[in-house]
């Protein structure tokens, strides 16, 4: 009698044990190491807790094509006529992996070089786009001028791809196609795989969506808003903040022991240089801002628009634009775009489109039956992403099912190179 | 004799570089000069009216000869891209890495000479005495600076160059200037850029006083070093494709002068 309570005791202590390294094993097994999300979007992944990956692989950078013959470029992006990208091939046939970079992004982004590495290491070839926003894309292959609709620049990047196809002279050592992105370029994925299944020009076999926006509009908004948000005094007190950014990190630099403001520096001084939550939304906010003062001043331009360059004035290759840099990061940024430049573009080319039609084309939510249903198209996120918004999450597990993988944390896209992630993203196209 | 011979190819070398940047930009002024025809039509946010004058903008910079600078930096680009470049790339394309970074080593082993004058011009005695153990560390055991073991035992690099000496006894940046080749810089970095290259050629006089044929041999040692020197940095003009990158440059440029300086 006895010996059998002790049994059951036994019994009942192996089996909370069990369940509690079931439990804290499963906490435990993710050990990305930065907890703040806004951190973790910053600072990316420390060294030491990256990927194994090699310091140098054989790539074809500087690569460039001419994706409009008959373009007249104008004179102030004469540096921006062809598309520029890299390939990294190996000697032997093996499958070609796509990738097409966030926001903003060139081809040789850090996280894109991460990525080449990672395939090709793996086995693939590797060919590297700059996202559609990028100022290059913009004034070489995008067809409209135009960033922002979905549909259209996921037109503009198939078209990059069966003009990269038709020039390659390595074809016959490509034996299947593969396509993954991140950030912006993650939505625009799904979208070039959709248009695929009716051109099926490459018939991508797998495709993965890191840390994608589900509405890029609203992803958008968020992202500017941190700037406007949290800047004492408002936009216009932009300067204060950044006096205080460049004296915390002179600061830094300064008393610390480091040689250059490379590798660790940032690492160790961050919370000297980014002391509270609200700062870190400002330069994350102030980073997108960048981008779309680029983007903003690339479109009005290349559409002649007349929105912040006077309609019809061509500017020199030497022109002064610190100017029109002034304006264009300035005001309520986003908004602005979206609604005086954005939305009046495509309204004369569809005088019937509502802003809010617009919007909702640009949504992963609008092709949803086919995320649904296609088991090739995985997606990669974490529940902290700062670019999603409440119930997003839930929306994706719900549209993926098992296809959605998950992480506890690393913010947006700052996991990326962790050594998990990494495993995870080269193993999603490895298995069938 | 000689020495006229190479005064003279000096001067063909500098007529060359002028009538090149005349060529690269020239033509871009001609084409700035061509109208189209259609009206010009104010823009919706004109910048005479959203550039406030009650606002501190961080973009702007001490920038007088902004036109100059813009020429020179689109001539930057098309030396790299026709001249330094393929050169670079030659030699990066012979020499195995294991090499290039070894001369490497070397190079930044000969510059410790100018961290030493100017560590000790501004009277920084732990930098001068750090930049002293590592020449006699990294010439030794680092054999010829090939190998940097000084950094590994404590003794980092303590980078001063004449520009940061003058920026410490309070000598402004001045106006911002682009030089043809060097790249970014200011009226004073390019004053203390003369001053350390002077030092260092009278120096490197002295080195090879009793060497035959001391021209073609500084000459191939002044070469190599300027390839590698180009081989280290990774920028290229325009490749960040935004239309702000001669801005953004500029201001990134003083920013970290200025810390640097405040190091």
């Amino acid at each position: 009698m006895k010996t059998r309570r002790k049994w059951r005791h036994h019994l009942l202590l192996g089996c909370i044990l069990l369940l509690a390294t079931v439990c804290v094993g499963q906490a435990a097994s993710y050990d990305y190491p930065i907890t703040d999300p806004i951190e973790a979007t910053i600072l990316s992944t420390p060294k030491a807790a990256q990927a194994d990956l090699p310091e140098k692989i054989r790539v074809k950078k500087y690569e460039t094509i001419t994706i409009f013959p008959e373009r007249q470029v104008p004179d102030i992006f004469w540096y921006n006529q062809k598309l520029r990208y890299s390939i990294a091939y190996h000697k032997e046939k093996a499958p070609l992996m796509v990738l097409i970079a966030g926001t903003g992004a060139g081809y040789d982004s850090a996280k894109m070089k991460m990525m080449q590495k990672a395939f090709f290491q793996a086995g693939f070839h590797v060919l590297a786009l700059s996202s559609p926003t990028h100022p290059n894309f913009i004034v070489a292959a995008s067809s409209t001028g135009m960033p922002g609709d979905i549909r259209s620049d996921a037109g503009d990047i198939y078209h990059v791809l069966e003009k990269l196809w038709q020039q390659s002279s390595k074809k016959e050592l490509v034996s299947a196609f593969y396509l993954v992105g991140y950030s912006l370029g993650g939505s625009q994925a799904a979208f070039v795989a959709k248009l695929d299944e009716e051109r099926k020009v490459f018939n991508f076999k797998k495709v993965l969506m890191i840390n994608p926006a589900l509405n890029i509009y609203d992803s958008a908004v968020k992202l500017d808003k941190m700037l406007v948000d949290n800047i004492p005094g408002g936009i216009d007190h932009f300067d204060d903040f950044y006096n205080k950014l460049i004296h915390n990190i002179t600061k830094s630099y300064v008393q610390g022991d480091f040689v250059d403001l490379a590798g660790n520096f940032f690492y160790q001084a961050y919370s000297n240089i980014i002391p509270s939550p609200q700062e870190g939304r400002a330069v994350i906010g102030f980073s997108f801002r960048i981008s779309l003062a680029n983007m903003l001043f690339t479109a009005d331009v290349m559409t002649n628009s007349g929105y912040l360059v006077p309609k019809n004035l061509k500017l020199s290759r030497t022109a002064s634009l610190t100017d029109y840099c002034k304006v264009a990061s300035r005001g309520n940024g986003f908004l602005e775009y979206a609604e005086n430049l954005f939305y009046p573009y495509f309204k004369r080319r569809e005088p019937n489109l509502s802003f809010q039609a617009l919007i909702a084309r640009s949504s992963l939510r609008s092709i949803e039956s086919y995320l649904r249903n296609n088991e090739k198209i995985g997606l990669v996120t974490n529940v902290d992403d700062i670019i999603l918004a409440d119930g997003d999450i839930d929306y994706f597990k719900q549209v993926f099912g098992s296809r959605a993988k998950i992480y506890p944390r690393g913010g947006h896209c700052g996991n990326m190179a962790y050594k998990d992630n990494v495993h995870y993203m080269v193993n999603f196209f490895k298995s069938n | 004799m000689k020495r006229e011979k190479i005064r003279s190819t000096k001067s063909i070398l500098l007529f060359a570089l002028l009538i090149f940047i005349m060529l690269s930009t020239g033509c871009a002024t001609n084409q700035s000069a061509r109208k189209n025809g259609a009206a010009i039509i104010p823009a919706t946010k004109p910048v005479a009216e959203y550039v406030r004058s009650d606002v501190d903008y961080p973009i702007d910079a001490y920038d007088p000869w902004e036109g100059f600078n813009r020429h020179m930096y689109i001539f930057n680009y098309y030396f790299d891209k026709y001249l330094f470049l393929p050169v670079v790339g030659a030699y990066e394309w012979i020499m195995p890495d294991y090499l290039e970074d070894r001369i490497s080593g070397i190079f930044k082993n000969f510059s410790e000479l100018r961290n030493f004058t100017n560590n000790l011009l501004q009277l920084k005695g732990k930098g001068t005495i750090i930049t002293t153990g590592r020449v006699l560390v990294n010439s030794t055991i680092g054999l010829a600076g090939m190998y940097d073991p000084a950094s590994k035992w404590g003794m980092p690099v303590q980078k001063e160059d004449f520009g940061q000496t003058l920026g410490h006894y309070g000598v402004g940046a001045g106006p911002f200037l682009v030089l043809p080749v060097f790249g970014p810089s200011t009226l004073r970095d390019t004053t203390g850029l003369v001053f350390d290259t002077a030092v260092h050629a009278a120096v490197m006089n002295w080195a090879l006083d009793d060497v035959n044929n001391k021209t073609e041999i500084k000459l191939g040692i002044n070469l190599l070093g300027a390839i590698d020197e180009r081989h280290r940095m990774p920028f290229r003009y325009y490749q960040s494709g935004s239309p702000f990158e001669y801005d953004y440059i500029r201001k990134f440029y003083l920013e970290k002068r200025l810390m640097d300086i405040a190091k």
